[in-house]
């Protein structure tokens, strides 16, 4: 049994919405892996729920009206992987999901879930921020699309209204063309773990392969929240690929990123990790877009 | 609080059943105290370890995160559904017995449910692939690599492959 004060059940969006209105106190549960843990734990004993889980309209990736990529809130880890729209235009979404904690849970976590906890190790979240998501968060006033940089205020806190909650996670078109990315996950495990880094980055090269148009990068971990690193970006836009280039814009990350000691590892073995992340991770895009590391 | 309550019906095991459950209950609490299915174990209790996992829907899922109540409508898959009419144990249930996956045994319903998610996509996986699929089960008895025999021994015998260990 958990130590739950109540527990209410929407069936539908504006069911949730209602419900968020009527007991202000009460907490968001969807997948429950985070929320039913740290109940367990005490952390949130004794608390109200609002369960969204049931709400399958939040489910499923589609392609919207504009052509942006949309996912519901409530799309699981696995779904998101075995997606093939999502594997066709954000693939490295897909297998940066793919590392979290261990099949089950890739069944039960969900999108929504994994960015409105507001952590940086989210193993989503530096793919989101990389490739320019935008949230969608609908409330009793109607919806509302943040980017996923302001989404995230700071450590465990996101902008989410006391009437709102989120609907869908949208990769527009203008971030998915001709984009290809890659997620690398330093963990002490490979499975059952939460990342001591994480680095997405991703390219667009010209047509002829020969110069980077547009490249992003992200880390999760490497801050409270979740970062882009524009340093970073800004040594590769324009540039044509080569070692030397990965080389300098790897460097460039440590101007970016601001990671703190903890017990999985020092600042120091984090920057020296980033470092070596954001080259490989950066050769790996050029590869994927079909470029080659001169 | 004072007692919440919700009619669940869901199909647990192919049967289609209804029973009032506390709004509290995790799936593990339901599957145990009311349907009496006690191969879904009590773990760690915190998604960790995989001992009480059951297959919802087709998919693995640990039971002690999963709320009763949302069984809804849903079909529930545990290890005592595998047993043929006569009680006769399945490939997979077999391949543990022979493989001497099993030790002490608690992690043993969990491992399986995830087998039978696995084997079901007919699919052949290599050896990093099928351990990456069983990485959600912790055993502390057995070092793992008879239950991973066991896996691959059935998912060979089910695609007609000789197995090349
Ligand atoms: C054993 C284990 C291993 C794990 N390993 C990893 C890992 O490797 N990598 C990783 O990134 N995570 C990991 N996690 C954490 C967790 O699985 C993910 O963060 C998951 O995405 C949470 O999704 P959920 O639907 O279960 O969220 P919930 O627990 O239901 O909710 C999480 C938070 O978000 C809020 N929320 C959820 N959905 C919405 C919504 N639609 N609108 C508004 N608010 C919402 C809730 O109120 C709550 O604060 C692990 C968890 C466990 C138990
Ligand atoms: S008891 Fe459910 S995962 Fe350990
Ligand atoms: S056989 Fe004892 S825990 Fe696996």
């Amino acid at each position: 049994m958990y130590d739950m004060k109540a527990l209410y059940e929407a069936q539908s969006v504006e069911d949730a919405i209602r419900l968020r209105v009527e007991h202000p106190e009460a907490q968001i549960i969807a997948g429950g892996s985070d929320v039913l843990v740290q109940m367990r734990e005490g952390r949130r004993a004794g608390k109200e729920l609002i369960s969204i889980y049931m709400i399958d309209a939040l489910r499923g990736v589609t392609m919207d009206a504009e052509e942006n990529l949309r996912i519901g809130s409530l799309t699981s880890f696995s779904h998101i992987t075995r997606d093939p729209l999502i594997q066709k235009y954000c693939n490295v979404l897909g297998e940066a999901v793919d590392q979290v904690g261990s099949p089950q849970i890739r069944n039960i976590g969900t999108i929504g879930g994994n960015t409105c906890n507001g952590v940086t190790s989210a193993d989503s979240a530096s793919t989101l921020h990389a490739w320019e998501a935008i949230v969608e968060l609908t409330g009793k006033d109607g919806v509302r699309r943040v980017p996923i940089k302001d989404f995230y205020i700071k450590a465990g806190q996101v902008d989410i209204k006391p009437d709102e909650i989120q609907t869908a996670i949208l990769i527009p078109k203008a971030s998915y063309e001709n984009t290809f990315g890659h997620y690398i996950k330093y963990g002490l495990r490979n499975a059952m773990e939460i990342a001591t880094l994480g680095c997405s980055v991703n390219v667009r090269l010209s047509a002829d392969k020969k110069t980077i148009e547009r490249c992003r990068i992200a880390y999760g971990v490497a801050g409270p929240v979740p970062m882009r690193c524009p340093s970073a970006e800004a040594v590769a836009n324009g540039a044509q690929p080569s070692k030397e280039l990965s080389e300098k814009f790897a460097r460039a990350v440590i101007d970016d990123i601001n990671p703190r000691d903890s017990w999985r590892a020092s600042k120091a073995f984090r920057q020296h990790i980033a470092v070596e992340m954001a080259k490989r991770a950066l050769t790996r895009a050029v590869e994927l877009a079909g470029g080659e590391m001169a | 609080m004072s007692a919440q309550y919700k009619l669940v019906h869901c199909t647990v095991n192919g049967k289609a059943v209804e029973k009032m459950v506390d709004v509290r209950a995790s799936l593990t609490d339901m599957l145990r105290n009311e349907y009496h299915l006690t191969s879904v174990k009590k773990g760690c209790e915190v998604g960790e370890c995989g001992a009480c996992n059951v297959l919802i829907d087709g998919e693995a899922f640990n039971s002690c995160i999963y709320l009763a109540v949302w069984a809804e409508g849903k079909s529930i898959q545990t290890l005592e559904g595998l047993l043929s009419p006569e009680g006769e144990l399945s490939d997979i249930q077999q391949a543990f017995v022979d493989e001497t996956a099993i030790q002490c045994g608690f992690c043993t319903p969990g491992f399986i449910m995830t087998a039978v998610e696995i084997l079901n996509t007919n699919k052949l996986y290599t050896d990093e692939e099928l351990r990456k699929l069983l990485s959600g089960h912790l055993c502390r008895c057995t070092g793992y690599e008879n239950i991973f025999r066991a896996v691959k021994k059935t998912m060979y015998r089910r695609q007609g492959k000789t197995i090349d260990f």
